[in-house]
């Protein structure tokens, strides 16, 4: 990763690869909603950064000013062009459903949908709870453990995997991609691995999947005919490289922050193991405290926003994790009541960007943590070891040491 | 108490399934619905507690 030049003033030069930023953001949220509520910066990209909910949630909701065409947190491969070495598919209409706008959006989301509604998901909880268990096997014995590396981070990808019908033994290198792309995106050669190898893995298999079709989304993809004629490959491909990258670092970022939460709030871990009917109420709420993802937009016109005079190819970074520790929004918005019955969050977004997996995340989170807290004794964080954080398009633990 | 989702507004959080699917139910789209003419009494405060969550306002009482 490059080397950012620290801020002093996050109202007019914030950088969200900060290492103050990517610790600690919540501090800076509160300081910025009650003396400049929406931030502006020229690093990278002329960008801004509401902080309140019902800033983050009005702009979501105005996809007129507002396009989803460029969602990358850090700008990199998408507002360049395409390096000059890069021999891999060109994906022209980038990764639909979500960085397109209506009327692409609305079909390529409405194609995917069904794989991610509740009843499908229903029927991924007994293999994402086998999954848990296998891991746990490796080392409940023991009495310490990486919870971000040896559990949250070797979930969610063995799921999308399976959705998507690619091999598991492929997971390690589907999470450096993913990584390669998303957490070191200001790296332009990690972030081309990550993109070559991820879009030339997907057209072998594609090619595979059209002679060798079987009950999987990139078979159905290429089975679906819109408006008569088949599916652009640009299109599935942008759609599977999009399942891939949604899917894995943001839900598994969302586990170990849970994991964090629960190891140094006892309380908490304890009143979850007393109370195991609480769990659902649980994962909203430790969703909202510690809501992973932020995802941009890009401004379509010259158009005055809380009296931010945003320019056309601005950016605008969708805050929604400072959205849902706004006190306008919540009551107590930093403690984490795991009961807290008004929680209109929105981790997952706001508007027609839903994000499509909520329900296999939400479920994935749940099954991470029941499982955790079944096998694994009273723990907390191991004194000594060092944390560290990823941050900018998704926040969350990726070395977490526990003892138990 | 009657209530009704606003399919206008409804982008299929899913909250309101996940806390009372004795009164909701999403479609494959993540189209929201009631599925209740009326709401038993003793699921008024499930379906009070819907209305409380739901991220995009979509959920009105029409009558308590």
């Amino acid at each position: 990763m490059t080397d950012t030049v620290p801020v002093i003033d996050w109202a007019s030069d914030f950088d969200v690869l900060d290492p103050r930023y990517i610790t600690d953001p919540f501090s800076i949220w509160d300081d910025l909603r009650t003396t400049c509520p929406i931030a502006h910066t020229d690093r990278r990209i002329s960008s801004w950064l509401p902080t309140r909910y019902e800033d983050v949630t009005a702009i979501a909701h105005d996809i007129a000013h507002f396009s989803s065409l460029r969602v990358a947190v850090i700008p990199g491969g998408e507002d360049d062009e395409p390096p000059v070495d890069f021999e891999g598919p060109n994906l022209e209409y980038g990764l639909p459903p979500i960085s397109a706008d209506p009327p692409l959006h609305t079909w390529t989301r409405r194609l995917l949908l069904p794989w991610f509604s509740h009843r499908r998901v229903d029927g991924y909880v007994p293999m994402t709870r086998d999954l848990c268990r296998g891991l746990l096997d490796g080392f409940a014995e023991g009495a310490h453990a990486d919870a971000a590396a040896g559990y949250a981070q070797q979930i969610p990808v063995r799921v999308i995997a399976h959705i998507l019908g690619v091999s598991t033994d492929m997971s390690d290198t589907f999470t450096m991609w993913v990584r390669d792309i998303l957490e070191f995106a200001d790296d332009p050669e990690r972030r081309q691995r990550g993109a070559e190898g991820l879009l030339m893995y997907f057209v072998e298999q594609l090619e595979y999947r059209r002679h060798n079709p079987g009950p999987d989304l990139l078979s159905e993809l290429l089975g679906e005919e819109v408006d008569g004629k088949p599916i652009d490959d640009g299109i599935i491909l942008g759609i599977a490289a999009l399942v891939l990258i949604a899917g894995v670092d943001t839900t598994w970022s969302a586990i170990g922050s849970s994991i964090w939460h629960l190891a140094t709030h006892p309380e908490d871990q304890q009143r979850l193991r007393d109370e195991p009917g609480l769990m659902a109420l649980a994962v909203e709420e430790l969703l909202r405290a510690y809501s992973p993802v932020t995802m941009a937009r890009l401004v379509t016109e010259d158009v005055e926003y809380g009296g931010c005079p945003m320019k056309e190819g601005d950016k605008v970074l969708m805050n929604f994790p400072a959205a849902n520790r706004d006190p306008e929004a919540f009551e107590e918005p930093d403690v984490v009541r795991l009961d807290r019955a008004h929680n209109r969050h929105v981790a997952f977004g706001s508007g027609i960007h839903r994000c499509a997996g909520s329900n296999l995340a939400r479920m994935e989170l749940q099954v991470a943590l029941e499982e955790w807290l079944h096998r694994i004794p009273a723990f907390s964080l191991e004194q000594g070891k060092e944390i560290t954080w990823a941050g900018g398009q998704v926040r969350g633990p990726r070395i977490l040491p526990v003892v138990f | 108490m009657k209530i009704r989702v606003d399919p206008d507004k409804c982008q299929g959080h899913a909250r309101c399934y996940g806390l009372a699917p004795e009164l909701f139910d999403v479609d494959d789209y993540g189209q929201a619905s009631v599925i209740v003419d009326e709401v038993p009494t003793e699921l008024e405060d499930k379906a009070r507690l819907a209305v409380a969550n739901c991220p995009e306002y979509a959920i009105e009482i029409l009558s308590e």
